[in-house]
């Protein structure tokens, strides 16, 4: 009796510990068989377009501009802007039911373009060609354009127009090489102002590197975090650190480069074309011009950053989000995007008009000419974290020894 | 659990016959919603995670499908070695996590101690409001509290101002990475480790690192847990000690105890249990810090801010790492666990050692007019070591009396 009273409690827990795992089961394997054979998967499902939005503006326009192409297409299609995206796709992936389309960074591209997550459709699109070809490779993984470029944004020099005049400066003035960027940084530097400020990350100091000649990675994909010419870069950084006419955004009290640029607080920063929007809301009254960064010894560089509107490999309805797409990326929605949050259009086809209707970002846009990516390789994102966290202490350390330590991480991530 | 549960009707069953005999069932009839719950949102998720640990899942589809393979330990070994940049990470987590620990779990509990015992006390005025006003942090939501806490320690905030009236010149509290030992190091010229410390490595930190202290944003948040986690476990002091006999009070302050030996050997004493509760819930929640993380400071600067729970997190969501991202969080269970036991052995009852035994054998010529022991068996030395603190009270008071004896 008792014997037989405790083999059924554990029979019991088995049973419940099995209906609890097939039910769990069930839900993953739904739909994890994606096609592979090519064709484009089609039915009337609508579509879950997941965005990160930058704000309120963002959401509004892309909002407006699927419901657009909803009424157009007949299919409907809804926005979800994530509270945090990398956490909503992860779990969309691992439960089997992603969104169909959805932002994707550079950074995470790897990631998801090798574990099969997702589409890759870049060869289908009919404005293939239109892209800027430097953004085409940052979405390239394993010889395959996986996802059109959504937008995209470079960094190059952002003056306060009223210290440069004060400071008895003109548009002689405006540096061309590193030596002169050194000195109006330090004409520029007074008792309560720094002549130059920005974030001190990868994501404002690489563009130094690439002006060195060199970048974390080669074009294709080799590290080269250790080179010569990275070293030489880091090493100016650190002078202009050393010297006081360089200090980091968050040294002088502010989030990033715009805000203390706008506070009053820098003369110069070294920022992306969302200074726009963030001065225009913050500081109405700050008068600034943008510049192209200084040629290094290797010529002209900046970082550019880019998403691109990825689509799930599990998505019911691969072939209407790739016309989603497809509308999205046309010149006129991307104008339409770029003048309500401040992006750049990854189309060459809406340069002129864009230029026309942004005359003081056009330093921004020519970016795209020369820009180069930050390294997109799997894990990469974690190296650069890293390397960050060190470039904080930059004035304190060794920029070789930085370096060496980046290569390091770097070498080893899988390829 | 599914062990012990049905061993309780046995002996009755035995001992009542056929009268309870549908017990058992009924039992498991009552228990079940809520093994159901439990298994289902706690035994299979931990074995799922733990599956994920051993496996090369990469997060598309289910962990169970085909073509996740098993690899061993490689996701704990590429955590706890190897080199690379995961094993540094988690190395930098720990050493942020171990010092939060260690400064954290002793001054909130010393300073939960210290509010339960003057909230307690029945000459002070307004009791009602100062225990309110000492819980209130705890009650609010910490993302609330992290938020005013960046503010308050913004370079230009409060806190700098305050300082700065005393002349001091605040750090750039959130900013700020480096290490506060070594801030003090340098302050008194030594700013370059010896080569013993800088040269050798633990977990890919250096020790000269691991010794460095919290960084300075760190010790913000350091400040912010005592300040909200101090009032819960008040509320528990106030309860341990609202239980305790007034007559054990009384009694040595009868034999002349002063008020600090009251405290240290009357009521400390008493107050084991609740100790062991509160060290053990601090130290478990001092492991498993994560939101004042992620909505303060992601981490940084510098990386001196990030967690294990918080690595764990960024592991799996934004690196892609789930089986690393697992392996972490069964490393922090592993070191929640042993330390829980640590502390358990540290603080279990111990026998009374040879020294203290000496103050009960007290020679029966040196007694003056201490109470008669044989006539209270609440008080003395007969008592032996089970006694609980009384016979210590009592021996420190004969102590007393044999001193201002002579």
């Amino acid at each position: 009796m008792q014997r037989r009273n405790r083999w059924l409690g554990a029979g019991a827990l088995a049973v419940i510990g099995a209906l609890a795992l097939s039910a769990c089961g069930s839900g993953f394997n739904s739909s994890s068989g994606g096609s592979s054979s090519g064709k484009l998967t089609s039915s009337k499902k609508a579509l879950t377009v997941l965005i990160g939005s930058s704000g309120p503006a963002e959401t509004t326009a892309v909002t407006s501009a699927v419901a657009s192409w909803s009424s157009s297409s007949g299919t409907s299609a809804k926005v979800i802007a994530a509270t945090n995206l990398n956490q909503q796709l992860a779990q969309g992936f691992s439960s089997g039911k992603p969104a169909d389309v959805f932002y994707l960074g550079t950074d995470t591209l790897a990631g998801y373009a090798s574990n099969g997550s997702l589409l890759a459709y870049g060869d289908m699109l009919k404005n293939k060609s239109d892209f800027y070809p430097a953004l085409v490779k940052s979405f390239t993984y394993n010889g395959k354009f996986y996802c059109a470029p959504k937008d995209f944004s470079t960094l190059q020099l952002v003056i306060n127009q009223t210290m440069w005049d004060k400071a008895g400066l003109t548009s002689a003035d405006v540096p061309t090489t590193w030596a002169q960027l050194e000195t109006v940084a330090k004409k520029l530097t007074t008792g309560k102002v720094v002549g130059l400020s920005m974030n001190g990350e990868y994501a404002r100091i690489g563009a130094f590197m690439t002006e060195a000649g060199s970048n974390l990675t080669s074009a294709d994909g080799q590290p080269t975090a250790n080179s010569a010419a990275n070293v030489a870069a880091l090493t100016y950084v650190k002078k202009l650190l050393n010297d006081g006419v360089l200090k980091y955004a968050k040294n002088v009290g502010e989030g990033d480069g715009g805000q203390a640029l706008g506070a009053g607080k820098a003369a110069m920063t070294v920022e992306g074309n969302w200074v726009k929007g963030e001065l225009s809301a913050d500081f109405p009254n700050v008068k600034y011009t943008a510049v192209p960064l200084p040629a290094g010894p290797a010529g002209k560089g900046t970082l550019s950053f880019s998403n691109c509107w990825g689509i799930a490999k599990g998505s019911p309805n691969q072939a209407a989000a790739l016309k989603l797409v497809e509308q999205l990326t046309t010149t006129k929605d991307q104008l339409a995007f770029s003048q309500a949050f401040g992006v750049l259009p990854s189309v060459q086809s809406a340069a002129a008009q864009w230029k026309s209707e942004n005359p003081t970002l056009i330093p921004f846009l020519d970016g795209a000419n020369y820009a180069q990516s930050p390294p997109t390789a799997k894990g990469a994102a974690d190296v650069v974290t890293n390397f960050n966290s060190k470039l904080e202490t930059l004035a304190t350390s060794d920029p070789k020894t930085i370096l060496d330590a980046v290569q390091k991480n770097l070498q080893a991530l899988p390829k | 659990m599914s062990t012990t549960t049905p061993r309780t009707p046995r002996t009755s069953i035995r001992h009542h016959g056929g009268v309870l005999r549908g017990e058992s069932g009924a039992g498991w009839l009552f228990t079940t919603p809520m093994l159901v719950l439990l298994g289902l949102f706690l035994v299979v998720p931990v074995l799922m995670a733990l599956w994920v640990s051993l496996s090369d899942w990469n997060g598309n589809g289910s962990p169970f499908r085909s073509g996740v393979n098993f690899i061993g330990l490689s996701n704990f070994s590429s955590v706890l070695g190897g080199g690379g940049l995961s094993e540094q990470n988690f190395g930098e987590a720990l050493r942020n996590n171990a010092w939060y620990v260690i400064l954290v779990v002793p001054i909130q509990t010393i300073v939960a101690l210290f509010l339960a015992v003057m909230v307690n006390r029945q000459v002070l005025r307004g009791r009602g409001f100062f225990r309110t006003a000492f819980y209130f942090p705890s009650v609010t939501s910490s993302v609330a509290i992290t938020v005013l806490w960046l503010f308050l320690f913004s370079q230009s905030g409060a806190i700098n101002k305050l300082l700065s009236w005393i002349g001091v010149n605040g750090p750039n509290w959130f900013q700020d990475p480096s290490g506060i030992i070594q801030d003090g190091l340098a302050g008194i010229g030594v700013k370059n480790g010896p080569g013993f410390l800088t040269g050798n490595s633990f977990l890919g930190v250096s020790w000269w690192d691991w010794i460095g202290g919290p960084s300075v944003a760190m010790t913000a948040f350091i400040l912010m847990a005592i300040f909200t986690t101090s009032g819960t476990f008040m509320l528990l002091f106030i309860a341990a000690l609202q239980n305790l006999s007034g007559e054990v009070q009384e009694a040595a302050m009868v034999d002349g105890a002063s008020a600090w030996q009251r405290f240290r050997l009357v009521t400390l004493p008493q107050l084991k249990p609740t100790l062991f509760t509160v060290l053990t819930l601090g130290l478990i929640g001092g492991w498993q810090i994560f939101d004042q993380i992620y909505t303060g400071t992601q981490g940084g600067p510098a990386g001196t801010t990030v967690s294990p729970a918080y690595l764990s997190y960024t592991a799996a969501f934004q690196d892609q790492n789930w089986g690393q991202g697992a392996a972490i969080g069964f490393i922090l269970f592993v070191i929640i666990v042993a330390f829980t036991l640590l502390q358990r052995a540290i603080l279990r009852d111990r026998p009374v050692s040879k020294r203290r035994m000496r103050l009960y054998n007290l020679n029966p010529s040196t007694r003056l007019s201490g109470p008669d022991d044989k006539d209270d068996p609440s008080h003395g030395p007969d008592d032996g070591p089970q006694g609980g603190p009384d016979p210590v009270a009592v021996g420190i008071a004969y102590e007393n009396i044999n001193r201002q004896g002579n």
